[in-house]
C-alpha cells in the first residue's frame, strides 16, 4: 500500500507536469484577452496527431518533430484569433469567443475524423515502452521526458514573459488593456501572438500527451473539461497557478485510484474544484476583486 | 396620409408593453398552426424534427431566462435536461408503469427533480462571477457525465435505461410526442414572458447590468438568481423527460451531451439573447437546420464540419441575433421616414419599407 501510494504520488506529479503545459496555452490567452478558448483541448488532439504523422508518415522522432509542430501550431493559432476571435464584437465578446472557439473545436475535430476516423492512436517510440529504475520506483522514460520538457517550455515561456519585449507588452496588456493601448502597444498583434505562443506551447503538450495516452478526435472534450478546471484552481491566468494545480489534481486523482477506486478518481478530479472553490471563490492562485462588466 | 397610417402599426410592437389586438390575434394564429402542425404534416421523419426543435424551444427558452437575463452563462444546463431524463426513467420503472398517455404525467415530476437537482449545483455555481461561474457550469456538467457512469443503482451505467414504450402505431407516434413537446415549450416561453414582465425580472436586469449596484439598490442577488437558476433547471429537465421517452432508452452520452450546452446558447444569441421570442426564434431556424445536417451526412466528420461551419456563420453574421438586429433596422427606417416625412420626396414611401415593417411585426407578435 505504502509504495502503491507513494508511486501514485509520483506518478501524479509527473502527468500533472504534462497537464500543466497543456493548460499553459488555456492559461496565458485567458489572460492577455479575456478568451475561454474552448478550441484548446482539440489543439492538445490536433498536435498529437501532428506528431503522429511526422513520426508514421516521415520517421521523425516526436521530440525533434516539435521543431515543426510547434511553429505550425503558432499558425494555427495566430489564424484562429485573426479569422475568427478579433471579428467578436465588444459587446458579449467573452460569452461569443466560447461559441465561436467551440465551433473551431467542433470543426478541428470533424476535420481529423475525416482524415483518421474515430480509432484510437497513439504515438510509438523507444523511450515510451521503456522505463527506467529510479528510487524503488519503475518510471516509464517518456513520462520523465515529458516533465522535463514541461519543465523547460515553462520556463522558457516565463523569461520570454518577463524578459523580453513582446513578453512584456503582453504583461502590460494582461494588467491593464486600455492603458497597454495608450503607451502605443499594438493590442492585435499582442493577441496574434498571444494566441499563436499558447497553441505552440499546447504542440509539446500535445505531443507528450499523445505518447502517454491513446487518443481520437473525440478525446478534446474530456482534455478541455481537465485543462478548464485546472485553469480555474490555479487562478485563471496565472501560470504558476496552473502548474501547481494540475499537479494537485493529477495526484490526488491518483491517489484516489489507489485509496478508493479507479472509477471514482476522474470524478473526484472534478469534485478537487468544486471543494476548492467553496473556500476560494477565484482558485488558489486568482485575484480576489472582479472587474466590473 | 399613407406614411402615417403605416407608421402607426410598427411602431406597436417595438414600444412592446402589453399584447396590441394585432399581436393577440397573430400569436394565437401561430399556436393554432402549431397545434395542427402534426396533421398537416404526417411524415414521421418531419413530425420527430418539429419534435426535437420544440424541444429546443422550451431549453433555448428556460436558458435564456437565466442566462439572457442576469448575463451569467450557464454552459451546463445538460445537467438538467439529462437528470430529467433519468429521473423520467428511474419514475417509470419504479412505478411499474405501461407505455401511453399517462405516463406523460411524471415530465412535471422529472422537471421538479431536476429543480431539485438545479438547487445545490446552482447555490455552489453562483458562488462566482463571470468567467469562473462558465467554467464552473462546465466543470459540474462533467462530473455529471461521470457520475451517470459510475452510479449504477440510479442510471445502470453504460448499459443505459430502457423507458416504456407506447402501444401507439408509427404514423400518430410522433403527434403524441410533439403535442407534449409543445406544451412545454409554450410553457418555457410563458414563463419567460412572465418573469420579464414581472419585478422579478426587472431585478434580473439589474443584476445583468451592474450586480454590485443592484446589491446595493437592495436586490437580494443570490436568492433572485437562485430561484431563476432553479426555474430553468424545472423546465430543460421536462424536456430531458420528453426526450428520454421519445428515445425509448437513454445512455450517459446522450442523456448528458456537451453540445446541447452550447447549441442552446447559441440558439438564444442568434435569436436575440434576453429578448422572449430570440431563442423561440432561434431555435425555430437552427435546430431543423441541425437536424437536416445530422440527417444529409450521417458518416464520418462531415456533419461536424457543417456544425462547426453554421455555428461560425451565425456568430459571424449575427452577432445580436435576428430580433434585437431587426428591430435595429425597423428602428432606423421608421427614423428615416419620420425625419423624411416632413420633406416632400417621402410621398413616394418605397414597397420594401412595408415589407421590413411586416417582418418586424411577425417577430414582435412572438416575443
Amino acid at each position: 500500500m505504502g509504495t502503491e501510494l507513494s508511486k501514485a504520488v509520483v506518478d501524479g506529479v509527473l502527468t500533472g507536469g504534462v497537464y500543466a503545459l497543456m493548460a499553459a496555452g488555456l492559461t496565458l490567452i485567458f489572460g492577455v484577452m479575456e478568451i475561454i478558448n474552448i478550441a484548446q483541448g482539440i489543439f492538445v488532439v490536433l498536435a498529437a496527431y501532428l506528431s503522429y504523422v511526422l513520426q508514421v508518415h516521415l520517421g521523425i522522432d516526436p521530440f525533434i518533430g516539435l521543431v515543426f509542430t510547434m511553429p505550425l501550431m503558432f499558425g494555427v493559432g495566430v489564424l484562429i484569433e485573426w479569422g475568427f476571435v478579433r471579428r467578436l464584437k465588444a459587446q458579449n465578446r467573452s460569452a461569443l469567443s466560447i461559441l465561436v472557439t467551440f465551433a473551431v473545436a467542433i470543426v478541428i475535430e470533424g476535420i481529423l475524423t475525416q482524415f483518421f476516423s474515430a480509432d484510437l492512436r497513439i504515438i510509438k517510440a523507444w523511450y515510451v515502452d521503456k522505463s527506467v529504475h529510479v528510487f524503488g520506483f519503475y518510471l516509464p522514460y517518456i513520462y520523465l521526458l515529458g516533465f522535463a520538457l514541461a519543465v523547460v517550455l515553462l520556463a522558457a515561456l516565463y523569461v520570454f514573459l518577463y524578459r523580453s519585449r513582446s513578453g512584456k507588452s503582453i504583461r502590460a496588456s494582461v494588467q491593464n488593456r486600455t492603458g497597454a493601448e495608450l503607451i502605443g502597444i499594438n493590442i492585435n498583434r499582442v493577441s496574434a501572438i498571444t494566441f499563436g505562443i499558447g497553441a505552440a506551447v499546447t504542440a509539446a503538450g500535445g505531443m507528450v500527451f499523445g505518447a502517454t495516452n491513446s487518443f481520437n478526435p473525440n478525446s478534446g472534450y474530456d482534455l478541455i473539461s481537465r485543462l478548464l478546471v485546472i485553469v480555474v484552481l490555479g487562478g485563471l491566468g496565472s501560470i504558476g497557478g496552473a502548474l501547481v494545480a494540475a499537479v494537485a489534481a493529477l495526484v490526488i486523482e491518483d491517489v484516489t485510484a489507489v485509496l478508493w477506486s479507479p472509477i471514482w478518481a476522474s470524478t473526484m478530479f472534478f469534485a478537487v474544484l468544486v471543494l476548492v472553490l467553496l473556500v476560494r471563490p477565484n482558485g488558489l492562485f486568482g485575484q480576489a476583486a472582479v472587474r466590473a462588466q | 396620409m399613407a406614411s402615417s397610417a403605416s407608421l402607426a402599426v410598427p411602431a406597436d410592437p417595438l414600444s412592446g408593453r402589453g399584447l396590441s389586438m394585432v399581436r393577440r390575434v397573430l400569436l394565437g394564429a401561430l399556436v393554432l398552426f402549431a397545434i395542427v402542425f402534426p396533421f398537416v404534416f404526417t411524415n414521421p421523419a418531419t413530425t420527430s424534427i418539429a419534435m426535437f426543435t420544440l424541444l429546443y424551444v422550451g431549453a433555448s427558452s428556460a436558458w435564456n431566462t437565466f442566462s439572457g437575463f442576469t448575463g451569467y452563462m450557464a454552459l451546463g444546463n445538460a445537467v438538467f435536461y439529462g437528470s430529467g431524463a433519468y429521473a423520467f426513467a428511474n419514475l417509470a420503472s419504479h412505478l411499474h408503469l405501461n407505455g401511453g398517455m399517462g405516463i406523460f404525467a411524471l415530465v412535471p415530476v422529472a422537471g421538479l427533480i431536476a429543480g431539485l437537482v438545479a438547487l445545490p449545483v446552482g447555490w455552489l455555481a453562483l458562488r462566482t462571477r463571470r468567467h469562473t461561474f462558465v467554467v464552473i457550469t462546465i466543470a459540474i456538467f462533467f462530473i455529471f457525465q461521470l457520475l451517470a457512469y459510475n452510479l449504477h443503482a440510479l442510471t445502470n451505467g453504460s448499459s443505459g435505461m430502457s423507458l416504456p414504450i407506447p402501444p401507439w402505431d408509427a404514423q400518430t407516434y410522433n403527434t403524441y410526442f410533439y403535442l407534449a413537446a409543445l406544451v412545454v415549450a409554450v410553457v418555457a416561453v410563458a414563463v419567460a414572458w412572465v418573469v420579464r414582465r414581472s419585478s422579478f425580472g426587472l431585478e434580473l436586469l439589474a443584476i445583468r447590468d451592474d450586480e454590485d449596484r443592484a446589491l446595493g439598490l437592495g436586490v437580494r442577488t443570490t436568492k433572485v438568481k437562485l430561484a431563476t437558476f432553479v426555474l430553468t433547471g424545472f423546465l430543460t429537465g421536462m424536456c430531458g423527460a420528453i426526450y428520454a421517452y421519445y428515445l425509448g432508452s437513454i445512455y450517459p452520452p446522450f442523456a448528458f451531451e456537451a453540445i446541447f450546452d452550447v447549441t442552446i446558447a447559441l440558439m438564444a444569441f442568434f435569436g436575440g439573447l434576453g429578448t422572449i421570442s430570440g431563442p423561440v426564434i432561434g431555435a425555430l431556424i437552427l435546430e431543423p437546420v441541425q437536424q437536416y445536417i445530422t440527417l444529409r451526412f450521417t458518416a464520418g466528420g462531415f456533419s461536424l464540419i457543417a456544425f462547426g461551419v453554421l455555428f461560425l456563420i451565425v456568430i459571424r453574421f449575427m452577432p445580436e441575433g435576428i430580433v434585437p438586429s431587426l428591430a435595429g433596422v425597423l428602428r432606423r427606417r421608421l427614423r428615416a421616414r419620420a425625419e423624411g416625412g416632413a420633406s416632400p420626396q417621402s410621398s413616394d414611401s418605397p414597397p420594401p419599407g412595408t415589407t421590413v415593417s411586416a417582418a418586424g411585426v411577425a417577430g414582435g407578435v412572438r416575443s
